[in-house]
């Protein structure tokens, strides 16, 4: 078979399909979604020529394996890994032409957690609302890949890539988030106040594309009730009854009604998708601005 | 604290990370009114913003070039004035056969057959979207009327199912988990992404249950 498309040997923990997300919808409900680490998405795709919002895969943890039908220019990053193309390795954080009918292998991850692989043209399953990323909150999207499954890819129509290779940050191995203090700082007690921005946390093992849930001291609320749902951003560190703080990632719920003690800075939530469960956590407040 | 910017006028503007607002208002009126003024901006190209999301008793603006100049902007003038009604009503035939329709009709202190003809009588407006997509929180019962949600939710509730909790009205767009008190079915389809648009409700829109039969 030569016809542009993936051919799924191994799916992997939870492999999806990623690409900017939709947003501008959250006022009817509608997730943002999209790659958790956006720019080692964008990254891979400059390595095989597509464009910045092209479709890539994110795997978790232990990778998966994948026929092309047709010959393709592939890139590997995020969570650094063995790369095997019929079991020979090749290059991870570079493009790598890979034959038609061979078998891509993304190994589990050496540190980190998400891998994003590109493939020239992109992946080009079925968009909803503009964008081909699934949503595993709303369910939005493609479902994550399973064994068997056969992925579209999209025409080649850039060029070459323009870098050979670019540095990757490390994942972290302590996970520093700057965070804004707010909205609703004033629902808690000076002393958890206190203890948010002092102590240090552990991502927890359920942390998933909504949330990286935290393990460590509950935060204790100044008064006892009930707020009203409201509006959510990505990046809002939202604490539910249990006390422990959940940092809201791309497939968060567009409203909560639980307090939000403050805003992760956007630029560091890439680290906060790749902090495998165990890793600390410390939140340290920042000035807006 | 987080640097409130306060207001005489019951309006606040909290700032949220580095370029949202959430703007909190007294009212869930005040909320439709502030959304409807603040949706009127953008249209007349006087607001740029990514998201504008409605919600209980706050609008929350994400995506701003410059929140602090908005938020002293927004606090230094008054909460508009409620809309008038002109925008068209969207019709939902609804069936009153809910597993928890006596259930209400108790809380309520009515007969089963009233439920259906207070409910019906009622004309609601979508305060806000959320839980899940085209999921509209639905306005205008009065307050005696508010229910506590059941206190174990379905594992399953259907795509159609309407069901009451707290002040408001839903009605499930897919079939999902639930905890709302489910007093009827319809078979209006309130999410379709094939569709343009997709929600059949965005919040503002008015909406009116018809008893099937009774058109």
């Amino acid at each position: 078979m030569t016809d542009r498309a993936l051919f799924v040997v191994r799916a992997g923990a939870l492999t999806t399909v990623q690409d900017l997300g939709r947003p501008g919808y959250a006022h009817l409900g509608v997730p943002r979604s999209g790659a958790l680490d956006a720019s080692t998405a964008a990254l891979v795709n400059r390595l095989v020529g597509n464009p910045s919002g092209a479709a890539v895969l994110e795997s978790t943890l232990n990778g998966c394996a994948l026929r092309p039908r047709c010959p393709v220019t592939v890139a590997v990053g995020g969570a650094p890994c063995p790369v095997t193309v019929d079991g020979r390795p090749v290059a991870w954080g570079a493009p790598v032409q890979v034959p038609g009918g061979a078998l891509l292998n993304i190994g589990t991850a050496l540190s980190g957690v998400r891998g994003y692989v590109a493939f020239s043209g992109g992946v080009a399953v079925e968009p909803v609302l503009g964008s081909r990323s699934t949503d595993l909150l709303s369910g939005l999207g493609p479902p994550p890949l399973t064994d068997g499954a056969v992925l579209p890819l999209g025409q080649v129509i850039g060029g070459h890539a323009r870098v050979d290779v670019v540095p990757q940050p490390a994942p972290p191995a302590e996970l520093v988030l700057r965070v804004t203090v707010g909205p609703r700082d004033d629902w808690f007690t000076p002393a958890a106040l206190r203890a948010f921005t002092t102590s240090t946390y552990r991502v927890s093992s359920a942390s998933n594309r909504i949330g990286l849930r935290t393990e460590g001291p509950a935060l204790e609320r100044a008064f006892s009730g009930e707020l009203p749902s409201e509006g959510m951003v990505l990046g809002a560190v939202q604490v539910p009854p249990d006390g422990r703080p959940v940092v809201f990632l791309a497939d968060h719920p567009t409203t909560g009604g639980y307090p939000v003690i403050a805003v992760v800075r956007t630029a560091d939530l890439r680290a906060a998708a790749q902090a495998a469960p165990g890793t600390p956590v410390r939140f340290v407040p920042v000035r807006r601005g | 604290m987080s640097g409130t910017s306060g207001s005489t006028h019951g309006m606040r503007a909290l700032p949220v990370g580095d370029d949202a607002l959430l703007v909190e208002v007294s009212s869930g009126e005040q909320a439709q009114a502030l959304h409807a003024e603040l949706l009127r901006r953008r249209a007349e190209g006087t607001l740029s913003v990514r998201e504008i999301v409605p919600a209980a008793r706050t609008v929350l603006l994400d995506g701003l070039d410059d929140p602090a100049r908005l938020a002293s902007e927004l606090t230094a003038s008054e909460v508009p004035p409620a809309l008038p009604r002109t925008q068209e009503i969207i019709e939902l035939p609804v069936r009153y056969d809910g597993p928890d329709l006596a259930d209400v009709a108790v809380l309520w202190g009515v007969s089963e057959e009233a439920v259906a003809r207070i409910h019906a009588g009622t004309e609601f407006r979508v305060a806000f979207c959320g839980f899940a997509p085209g999921f509209g929180y639905l306005t205008g019962l009065p307050a005696r009327y508010d229910v506590p949600r059941r206190a174990t939710p379905r594992t399953s509730v259907p795509a159609g199912a309407v069901g009451l909790a707290g002040p408001y009205t839903g009605v499930y767009p897919r079939s999902s988990p639930g905890g709302w008190q489910l007093i009827g079915t319809t078979g209006a389809v309130l999410w379709d992404h094939t569709r343009v648009p997709a929600a059949l409700l965005s919040p503002g829109t008015r909406v009116r249950f018809v008893p099937l039969g009774r058109r």
